[in-house]
């Protein structure tokens, strides 16, 4: 299967495999203009099989959150035509609306518009917990 | 300007301060009863609850201010749908301290963080109590001397416990202390609350069923309900809810100075003949909740006395 190379972009690499389609969802990309590649369940040395998701194009959004969705995966980052960074997204102190506080005692159960916010409270095992009742986060 | 929603937000410096102020008021109550005159707390009460609204409007009138009451949830505006933050914007203009009981946990932090004056936690679902815990260091400290070096049982639902909880963080920064969880399998304490309070500080704990067991190495038994009003499923309530109830035998298995807490109100876990045991301390204990209210409204008022 051929995809034509990125000119300007970021492709998130080593997804875990079924993963893409919740971070095409997570970040939107629905809503961008630009040619949007999901690549699933490819061959990978490492991984055996992964997804792949390629953007044409740079956009706007901090991609350190995907690390709490799939702390494994790498964020390459194009510029005309050249990788310029590679990285491993970090753990977010905060994650802001990414995942929904499962307790159904918690304050944001009853008042929808509360923001879902989640604090790193644990870095070794990856532990994020509802800032309002401190209930552990379900990993996506 | 500060709040208390967790205990957490109190230094073992400030609680230790805050003991020093109630101590204080108990041996001069003169001296405290015009200290918040002008000042009004309100007391928004969302789940019902008679001693903790009481206390802290007792607490208030005998520092000579007033007190905003709600009477219940169906009375305020909540049940019209209004928001906790809402809530807490509106009430800041009429009030100067806000105390509030909330059923959904994390509303007191909502409110915190939307009011414009401090808010006290007074419980929030099976979350936090930091008065309670207030009432049990000072208790604690009266009765023993110290928070330090205890072995303190804690007994019942330790699951749902906000009470039990609190004073887990609380006592896990003084040294030596360690903790006996004596809970039916189904009401054991929280993971979260092991692993990041009692093992990420290096407090010894050990867990049981049987409280008789437990008894005879106890400094400070700490004994809770079984809430009916945290449970989705009745029957599993029934099932539990008698699973401890301390006896007059079973208090022969302790030390002459153990003494027995409880957050109240009890149902039937404390057999009302151990209330002539001098042991018992759960009625100082609600009477000490008042004063270290006392110490906390003077405290976030920032009121020099």
């Amino acid at each position: 299967m051929n995809i034509d190379p990125i000119k300007n972009g970021i492709v998130i690499d080593h997804i875990k495999p079924g993963h893409a389609l919740k971070i095409y969802e997570f970040l939107n990309l629905e809503e961008l203009d630009s040619s949007v590649a999901i690549i699933k369940n490819t061959s990978s040395g490492r991984m055996g099989k992964k997804d792949i998701i390629k953007i044409d194009s740079i956009i706007n959004v901090d991609l350190n959150a995907l690390g709490f969705i799939d702390p494994d995966i790498t964020i390459d980052v194009i510029i005309e035509g050249v990788l310029k960074e590679k990285y491993h997204p970090e753990f977010p102190e905060k994650i802001v609306d990414v995942v929904k506080c499962h307790n159904p005692r918690c304050i944001t159960s009853t008042e929808q518009e509360l923001p879902q916010v989640f604090l790193l409270t644990d870095r070794e095992n990856r532990v994020y917990r509802c800032k309002y009742c401190e209930t552990k986060a379900k990993k996506m | 300007m500060r709040s208390l929603i967790s205990i957490l937000d109190l230094s073992a410096d400030e609680i230790g301060e805050l003991i020093a102020t109630a101590n204080d008021i108990i041996d001069h109550p003169k001296k405290y009863s015009r200290s918040c005159s002008g000042k009004k707390l309100a007391t928004l009460f969302f789940e019902p609850s008679t001693r903790t609204r009481l206390s802290f409007e007792a607490a208030m009138y005998e520092l000579g201010g007033n007190v905003l009451s709600v009477a219940s949830a169906d009375s305020s505006s909540s049940s019209k749908g209004e928001s906790v933050a809402d809530t807490a914007k509106v009430v800041s203009c009429y009030a100067d301290i806000i105390a509030m009981r909330h059923p959904k946990e994390g509303a007191p932090l909502v409110a915190c963080e939307n009011a414009s004056i401090p808010v006290i936690n007074a419980g929030d679902g099976g979350h936090n109590h930091p008065t309670q815990t207030l009432a049990d260091v000072l208790t604690i400290m009266r009765e023993k001397g110290r928070l330090s070096n205890l072995r303190v049982g804690l007994c019942g639902d330790l699951k749902f416990g906000r009470t039990v909880h609190s004073l887990i963080q609380a006592l896990s920064r003084y040294e030596g202390v360690s903790f006996v969880l004596i809970s039916p399998e189904e009401l054991k304490l929280p993971s979260y609350i092991k692993n990041d309070v009692l093992k990420a500080n290096n407090i010894s704990y050990t867990q049981t069923t049987d409280l008789e067991e437990a008894l005879p190495q106890l400094d400070v038994l700490y004994m809770t309900r079984v809430q009916r009003e945290r449970f989705f499923n009745e029957e599993e309530y029934l099932r539990l809810k008698d699973s401890y109830i301390l006896t007059s035998d079973k208090m022969k298995l302790a030390c002459d100075d153990m003494c027995v807490l409880h957050p109240l109100p009890r149902v039937n876990e404390i057999s009302v003949e151990i209330d002539k045991d001098p042991r018992a301390c759960y009625f100082k204990q609600v009477l000490n909740g008042k004063y270290m209210r006392m110490a906390l409204i003077l405290k976030l008022l920032e009121v020099e006395v």
